[in-house]
């Protein structure tokens, strides 16, 4: 698939901007804080509904604008579909489908499927596991929508039950009386961690294949790049979700005393860890920059091959990643990046794109993006 | 800024649920032009609404006298009790005049966010009209979101020992819809309520 208009009303620092696009690769050049990220920023909020560099949409809206517009045009397989949507910090947004409006923003989710590369994604490797968590499931929702229902029940659900822990710790009082509630979250937290944790672990089951040998084409001379899914508790060897659930229940009550000290949920989807290894050294504190570098990109290339292989290409935007790399690492990237349907790259100047990327060319300046032959 | 009572009554009426500054100071501006006696009659159904509306003793409902219409009614089953979160559910299933049976009000649903535990919901009340054995069957119609399941689970397990029939209103696809437009949890639930066909 392929994004072949952009249109941005009140989006960042835009007031108005119309970008024709093509498929293969377009760079976008320009001097950083003249808006360039933001070109992209904007249709990776199409696909995702997020922004990748924060976390709320008020940042999202032009300053003194009430809301933003983002239109994008998408090519699957020749069939072409507008999608329009609009940013209303604090209110719901509202999403639009080939001028008609639709009931949920979130079922125009999975129209447009996009992989992202950023300098952000460093933190994959060397940040909290929040971030790897983060990762799993933004991947988990761009393969199968739904999934950011189910994330969100999770979320629901663990505020309810923190919620409670809190209050009676704080209280320490009629401990006995939270008791039987307590019991009832914890079945519909497990039933809604289950599902969540059941397809995170076989994405990760998935991933591993393609991120060693990403991994390996990257950085060749360096170690084996595995992981494993370590579980706040103890899993059998299964993804069925009832018997999950019920491991979850018995984690749960094995910790209930802890928790009612602590007043947080210490067991669930949310304790968990992807922990990255470099052969037999875990990867976070002991990979070198550029080692960090590569995991990060080997793990966003086995996202898109799965995304492909799901549904065909994904469309790919590189955020000024390759001035981040040495130029071993930008040709390898290149090499495996040239032949997706569509790149999108940034870039402050155009000589960090590598020859094999040469394509199309817009350079942005003060918020207004030109075309260069 | 308005002077003195005009201001005085936007404000107020902007305390109300649903009624932002703008609507406020609409209905306080419709008020002003409005004949005394139509505002007479407001103000006298608020103050009489106040002191004369109360709780049904039994079942929590709103109502006129110490019981509500629906539990002095006699020809209502005294078998079937059906539980919901707040007296407009009442309404509601009042209206599809499926149900025969009585109520009871819950006044809500647990929610440890909002602060709301069983003890402040009327469970109490609802164990002391099972006590005698009157009851056999309890429906639990508290709405079909986290907070409502977590609710009617609650419930189910409190119940358990009494050897009731409990059931849980069904949730799945709405009567005259399309089933592609059906969103994917509610499908799902569809498939998990799904019953056998008599024919």
């Amino acid at each position: 698939m392929h994004v072949a208009h952009l249109s941005l009303t009140d989006f960042r620092s835009y007031a108005e901007v119309e970008l024709p696009l093509e498929p293969g690769v377009t760079a976008l050049v320009g001097p950083n804080g003249h808006g360039k990220t933001n070109l992209i920023e904007a249709i990776g909020y199409v696909a995702t509904h997020g922004s990748h560099r924060v976390a709320s949409d008020a940042p999202l809206v032009r300053h003194g604008a009430a809301r933003a517009i983002v239109r994008a045009a998408i090519v699957h397989e020749d069939r072409r579909a507008l999608v329009e949507l609009e940013i209303n910090p604090g209110r719901a947004n509202r999403a639009r489908l080939n001028r008609s409006p639709v009931p949920r923003p979130r079922d125009v989710l999975g129209m447009l499927r996009t992989v992202l590369f950023a300098p952000e994604d460093l933190a994959m490797v060397k940040g909290d596991p929040a971030e790897r968590r983060r990762f799993l499931d933004d991947l988990l929702v761009a393969r199968a929508p739904r999934f950011a229902g189910v994330r969100a029940d999770y979320e629901r659900v663990l505020k309810q039950r923190n919620a409670l822990l809190r209050s009676a710790a704080k209280s320490g009082r009629t401990r006995a009386g939270a008791l039987p509630t307590l019991d009832v979250w914890d079945s519909h937290l497990s039933r809604a961690g289950a599902e969540l944790l059941g397809a995170r672990l076989e994405l990760v089951a998935a991933l591993r294949p393609l991120v060693a040998t990403a991994y390996s084409a990257l950085a060749p001379s360096s170690g084996a790049a595995e992981f494993d899914y370590k579980c706040s508790t103890e899993l059998p060897d299964t993804t069925d979700r009832e018997v999950l659930a019920a491991a979850l229940q018995a984690g749960l009550a094995a910790v209930r005393s802890n928790e009612l000290e602590r007043g947080i949920t210490l067991v669930g989807p949310h304790r968990d860890e992807l922990a990255l290894r470099l052969g037999p050294l875990p990867a976070r504190g002991y990979a070198s920059h550029g080692e960090s570098w590569s995991y990060a990109l080997a793990l966003r290339l086995a996202a898109y091959e799965l995304l492909r292989a799901d549904a065909g290409d994904p469309v790919l935007i590189l955020d000024d990643v390759f001035a981040e790399l040495d130029t071993q690492r930008r040709a390898r990237l290149a090499d495996f990046v040239a032949p997706a349907e569509q790149v999108l790259i940034t870039a402050a100047v155009p000589e960090d794109v590598p020859p094999r990327l040469a394509g199309a060319r817009y350079d942005i300046t003060e918020a207004t993006a030109t075309r260069t032959p | 800024m308005y002077e003195g009572v005009v201001q005085r009554l936007i404000d107020e009426l902007g305390l109300l649920p649903g009624v932002g500054p703008k609507s406020a100071q609409r209905i306080a501006f419709h008020v002003l032009a409005a004949d005394p006696v139509d505002v007479k009659r407001l103000a006298h159904v608020l103050l009489e609404v106040k002191e004369k509306v109360r709780f049904c003793r039994i079942c929590g409902n709103v109502a006129a006298e110490e019981e509500c219409r629906i539990c002095r009614d006699p020809r209502r089953d005294p078998h079937v009790i059906c539980v919901v979160e707040e007296s407009k559910d009442v309404v509601a299933i009042e209206k599809t005049r499926e149900f025969r049976g009585r109520y009871h009000v819950l006044g809500g649903a647990i929610s440890p966010i909002e602060g709301v535990g069983p003890d402040d919901l009327r469970i109490r009340e609802l164990m002391t009209r099972l006590a005698d054995g009157e009851v056999t069957e309890l429906i639990l119609a508290t709405d079909p979101n986290l907070e409502g399941e977590a609710t009617a689970t609650y419930l189910a397990r409190l119940l358990k020992p009494m050897g009731l029939k409990v059931t849980r209103l069904a949730s799945g696809l709405p009567v005259g819809g399309d089933l592609e437009y059906a969103d994917e949890v509610t499908l799902g639930r569809a498939f998990e309520g799904r019953r056998l066909l008599d024919v």
